[in-house]
């Protein structure tokens, strides 16, 4: 039996990616990545973008727009209909940041997303534990918040390790616009978490309530309720994104 | 006049067709129609203005290919039908709890979702007995997964009971889709059951191309069967992972969970999105497979396919693993019929019933998957319908590829959804991963979307869970779980 087993695990080699240390995984070429608006005016257009985003995550701010990637699920709708050109979605992956205001694009701009260091980063140099809560989430960002967890990823070689008991977590990872009815348990959770500790949002539905903003069953987002330390927008963010932001946020890698 | 009107899947037909019929004639429709062993009551809803709602009753009968709809008007309250078959006794909560109408002799008329508010302050069913406890788990669980409320009546380790209350997950889909203009519709679909969204956005689209009489291009209807199989090879290859890992066997599990990511990859390859996201579109798809793509994912599918085969083989191989899946977890067919289980969940307990089959729709009707059926009923039967469903998936995919030609028209590649009749209901089902998944819309005289009904398979299954773990030690929960491995969005919406 044994033998068999051994003969399996034979046919392979390491299968862990090599990032951070080497290249990233290759990404589908149709990969949504961070956005990019380019110079140029929207005068002359009646706000096409706004009214084709499902998301409503633009908004007009005299002859120009403003795009929040907090609120975008990634549909590329605004991409598509845009006469002039100014919105473009690149292949990068790393579209978190930790400061909300950040994930506000205002054209034209080419920001790139800062990630502060955790506060209580001095506290998390070897093992960094994270209490995840769906509150509201679709199952899509569970899966490949869960995936880093995988041996293709293996989150726990950086001492990041999800747990189960609040007792033992230095995070809460929220996912979901957090509906009414998980209210009361993200509280819980979160105050059973020991001080010090750190909120992160994952997805767009937990930055900004995605496109169930303004829903009557739900909040729009971690922020409704808790001081949130890193957002992490994509619907789903893939599993790079996420990686590279924990391990920016941790201090892991600058 | 008939007692009901018969229709095709995905077909519209004018709502006042549907007869309505006195509610004894309805009772006995029904009583009639679901002691058939090759029908299935797809959805029980209520639906209409206050004073003259009426309740609907959807039956699939899969021997003629057709849904066969009839309707009666309750008032404020009929007598309950759980009598005829457990399995209304939800769809009765459900209509309880969004449309206040009474099914009087209904024996646990608990709120469904909450969506009112009360959740966690609710009744539950207690064992009585002095040695008897109760163990309580969620709605925080302690893995990455949705949230949901399991009560345990405990004997010792043995459990006599399990109550399942859900509802953490309420976003008032179906009500919001109706608040939203039409385009944005598709993108709260995708995010009904995130884990299953092929399956739910083609369940959508079939719904609204019936009620806009627009034809699917044969090209688009085998994008979408491309990315449904690749969305069961994924779940599937995830599942067995987690089975295997959960009795302690980590080759298979380890394997299995990397395999996953990378078929997800290959969605990716197509959409950009790991999880069919803005892939299928009212009236076609929003992307095309052109041919560097299906070679890349020709190619990945072979090596995954080798990979993945080979560590099922070695998990199935093993005498302690199986002496673990073995008659735990046991579902009769007598019972899965009764509570109306779909999927893999009721194929494992012998049920030979697959939508892409019985009710083949699009590219099905040329290209037909064997149904997969296994009749143990236990963990073993579930798993087994998996690798056997997975191992089809495979070469389903395979052939499509092969086939599939490289030109698109335009006409594919959809931009805006199409206008809708007026006054009219269509009805959809697609095999998703995890089983049947119902769609249902009605527009009013306007030509607006007047209501909107989703059955996911979760909300078929998940009492097949409780039943499940009767008799079975608290220790095995998990195992249970995961061979059913339902979706906590999918049913509380």
């Amino acid at each position: 039996m044994i033998l068999s087993v051994l003969r399996s695990r034979l046919k392979y080699k390491k299968l862990t990616i090599k990032y951070p240390a080497g290249s990233p995984p290759e990404l589908s070429e149709r990969f949504t990545g961070r956005a990019l608006l380019s110079g140029g005016s929207c005068r002359g257009c009646d706000g096409k973008c706004i009214s084709a985003c499902p998301a409503g995550a633009i908004s007009r701010k005299g002859d120009e727009i403003i795009l929040d990637t907090g609120r975008c699920i990634f549909c590329r709708k605004c991409e598509n209909i845009c006469p002039e050109e100014r919105i473009k979605f690149t292949g990068d992956f790393r579209t978190a940041s930790s400061v909300r205001e950040d994930l506000l694009l205002e054209s034209p701009s080419e920001k790139s997303f800062e990630i502060k260091k955790s506060r209580i980063s001095s506290l998390i140099i070897k093992s960094f534990s994270i209490r995840v809560v769906s509150a509201g989430g679709c199952g899509a960002c569970e899966a490949d918040t869960n995936v880093l967890s995988t041996i293709g990823w293996d989150l726990s070689r950086f001492g990041i390790h999800f747990t189960a008991s609040p007792r033992h977590a230095d995070a809460l990872l929220l996912i979901g616009p957090v509906t009414d009815n998980m209210k009361s348990a993200v509280l819980d959770t979160y105050n059973a978490i020991p001080d010090p500790k750190c909120v992160i949002a994952v997805g767009s539905c937990a930055v900004s309530g995605g496109i169930y903003r303004d829903g009557e069953k739900n909040l729009n987002g971690a922020g409704d309720i808790l001081p949130v330390d890193l957002y992490i927008p994509g619907c789903p963010p893939h599993p790079l994104t996420i990686l590279d932001a924990l391990l920016r946020f941790t201090g892991r890698m600058k | 006049m008939d007692n009901y009107i018969t229709c095709g899947n995905g077909e519209a037909i004018d709502t006042e067709n549907i007869p309505v019929v006195s509610e004894d004639i309805f009772r006995s429709f029904l009583e009639s129609e679901i002691k058939n062993s090759r029908n299935h009551l797809s959805a029980l809803f209520a639906s209409g203005d206050w004073g003259s709602k009426k309740i609907f009753g959807v039956i699939s009968d899969s021997s003629e290919s057709v849904l066969k709809v009839s309707s009666f008007v309750p008032g404020e309250k009929y007598q309950t039908f759980t009598d005829i078959s457990p399995r209304t006794h939800l769809f009765e909560r459900e209509i309880f709890e969004t449309h206040r109408i009474l099914p009087s002799g209904h024996r646990w008329l608990k709120p469904v979702r909450f969506p009112d508010g009360g959740i966690g302050e609710m009744f539950f069913f207690s064992d009585k007995g002095d040695e008897i406890h109760e163990v309580g788990v969620g709605p925080v669980h302690a893995g990455v997964i949705e949230p949901g409320h399991f009560r345990f009546q405990c004997y010792g380790e043995i459990v006599r009971h399990l109550e399942i209350s859900l509802g953490y997950q309420h976003r008032g889909i179906e009500k919001k889709l109706k608040d939203v203009s039409p385009d944005k519709r598709i993108h709260l679909i995708e995010t009904a059951s995130g884990d299953a969204t092929a399956a739910h956005s083609i369940a959508y689209c079939r719904v609204v191309e019936g009620l806009s009489s627009c034809v699917v291009p044969s090209y688009s209807s085998a994008v979408r069967a491309a990315a449904l199989e690749l969305e069961r090879i994924a779940c599937h290859i995830g599942d067995i992972g987690a089975l295997s890992g959960d009795v302690g066997f980590l080759p298979t599990s380890s394997l299995c969970g990397k395999l996953r990511g990378d078929v997800l990859n290959l969605t990716a390859l197509i959409c950009g999105n790991r999880f069919s996201r803005n892939l299928v579109l009212p009236g076609g798809v929003g992307f095309d497979i052109n041919g560097e793509i299906r070679d890349r994912i020709l190619e990945s599918l072979e090596r995954i396919r080798i990979s993945a085969e080979d560590t099922i083989a070695l998990l199935f191989n093993t005498p302690s693993v199986l002496s673990r899946f073995e008659g735990t977890g046991f579902v009769s067919m007598e019972t899965a019929f009764d509570f109306g289980l779909t999927g893999p969940s009721a194929r494992g307990s012998g049920i030979k019933r697959d939508v892409r089959c019985d009710f083949s729709d699009g590219i099905y009707r040329d290209r037909k998957v064997p149904v997969s059926v296994c009749s143990s009923g236990d963990v073993l039967g579930r798993a087994l319908v998996r690798r056997l469903e997975t191992e089809k998936s495979f070469r389903f995919v395979k052939e499509l590829l092969e086939s599939l030609p490289e030109k698109v028209s335009s006409s594919d590649i959809i931009t805006s959804s199409p206008p809708l009749s007026k006054g009219r209901v269509s009805f959809s089902l697609t095999e998703g991963w995890r089983g049947e998944v119902v769609h249902i819309g009605m527009t009013d005289s306007e030509g607006n979307l007047a209501d909107y009904k989703i059955t996911d398979p979760s909300f078929s299954n998940w009492p097949a869970l409780s039943y499940a773990m009767r008799g079975e030690g608290i220790s095995d929960f998990p195992l249970c779980n995961k061979s059913f491995n339902l979706s906590y969005c999918g049913f509380d919406l």
